[in-house]
């Protein structure tokens, strides 16, 4: 085989595997956040964060604003503290109210924001007042077998 | 009686005791060859040509089997997974199970298996042909080292080849999935792309993908360069020798697999 024509098939072919890699790491993997994260961190604390994970979407009507950053446990207040790192352009009033929400039944667990009409706005570092906690099944379950039995007792 | 089964039993041990010491004896050669590979490598990297000619024939040449099955893998897993997954409403991540499954798995034991049927049993029935022509002594009497010329440039080139191949496996995969899925059974493409971006880390997933697929490509170039260097010099020890690649390297990738896997997904989620 001719030299040029055997670089020419190798530089295809190593050019082409990168090109997969690349396209597994910025299409498949989102490795477009990497690096500096973009945009500014709010803290909530929450009495129970149900199945909440790290690096589950934020999202205000619907629309994913960000990704939780970090979840921690506040053994001062029993609270859980949920860090999110919101998207720049994306601005709350400093009323919003944060809760812990799943899309589905099944589904995947992530905080909603609903802004309130206060004029002030958070900003980085901000912390989230007032916040709604998960729906624990078993909790749910419990508290329905309990007002059934108060309710066969009363008749 | 008695007296010939003991001696049916010895004779049954000693057979386990030699073949054991044998196998033993193989491994010990394997590592020390392995070793003289590496330690001939540099020679093989100063006449870079020798190894970008072999990384032709082992991967540039391996293109078309892998990108075909890689596109149908992922055809079929579309398939098959939306089937199981619309019963629980879940159809939507249809794109997490395929490309988690392509890149974490299927990609890297795949492409490997192909590429140790495709590449690595070529590789050996060379080594093996040159072997029993009488080549490789040859070199040797002109002072021109066989390991340096001709095993580890093959070496090198298919340690280079199988992430790219893998690689590209996956990606050719995650497009048939997206054929399939978008285009025939109509997902919404932005649920498609956005659950399996939420899904899939680059660190977690991607890289640990490629350094299975560098583990395979290591192993079964190993295997593939040691079976051909050590197979008998005749039509019939080289033909074996090519079998023994392929069953060896097979079983090699789905092993170390098990264990990369163990090691890499024990905290997954956590």
């Amino acid at each position: 085989m001719n030299r040029s024509t055997l670089d020419l098939w190798v530089g295809l072919f190593v050019t082409i595997g990168i090109g997969a890699i690349l396209f597994l790491a910025l299409k498949v993997g989102n490795l477009t956040t990497v690096g500096s994260p973009a945009g500014y961190r709010l803290e909530a604390n929450f009495d129970n964060i149900g199945g909440l994970k790290l690096r589950a979407p934020v999202k205000a009507a619907g629309v994913v604003v960000g990704r939780v950053e970090a979840i921690k446990f506040d053994a001062q207040t029993y609270q859980a503290v949920v860090a999110m790192r919101i998207d720049r352009g994306y601005e709350f009033t400093s009323d919003t109210i944060a809760s812990i929400l799943t899309s589905g039944l099944l589904g995947e667990v992530y905080i909603g924001l609903d802004s309130g009409g206060d004029t002030k706005m958070l900003g980085d570092g901000g912390k989230i007042a007032k916040t709604q906690s998960g729906i624990v099944l078993e909790k749910l379950i419990g508290q329905f077998l309990i007002n059934k039995a108060s309710e066969g007792s009363a008749k | 009686m008695p007296s010939t089964l003991a001696a049916g039993m010895g004779q049954f041990l000693r057979r386990v005791g030699a073949g054991t010491a044998r196998f033993i004896g193989r491994l010990g050669f394997a590592a020390r060859f392995f070793v003289a590979v590496l330690a001939h490598s540099p020679g093989a990297f100063r006449r870079i040509q020798l190894t970008l000619r072999e990384i032709y024939f082992s991967g540039a040449l391996s293109l078309v089997i892998i990108l075909v099955s890689g596109l149908f893998v992922g055809m079929v897993l579309a398939l098959q997974g939306y089937d199981v997954l619309q019963r629980y409403g879940a159809d939507e991540s249809l794109g997490v199970l395929v490309a988690l499954s392509l890149v974490r798995e299927l990609g890297p034991v795949v492409a490997g298996l192909l590429f140790a049927s495709r590449a690595g049993s070529a590789m050996t029935a060379e080594i093996g042909l040159m072997k029993a022509t009488e080549q490789l002594s040859a070199m040797e009497m002109m002072a021109v080292d066989p390991l340096a010329r001709v095993v580890a440039p093959r070496f090198w080139g298919g340690v280079v080849s199988m992430p790219l191949l893998a690689s590209l496996f996956s990606t050719l995969g995650i497009f048939g999935a997206y054929l399939v899925g978008v285009k025939l059974i109509d997902i919404d493409a932005g649920a498609f792309w956005g659950n399996m971006q939420a899904a899939v880390d680059f660190r977690q997933d991607i890289v640990n993908g490629i350094i299975k697929s560098f583990v395979f490509g290591c192993a079964v170039s190993l295997i593939a360069v040691f079976e051909g260097y050590d197979a008998n010099p005749t039509a019939e020890g080289v033909s074996s020798a090519t079998t023994r690649t392929v069953v060896e390297s097979s079983l090699a990738i789905l092993a170390l697999d098990f264990v990369l896997t163990v090691f890499m997904f024990r905290g997954v989620g956590v």
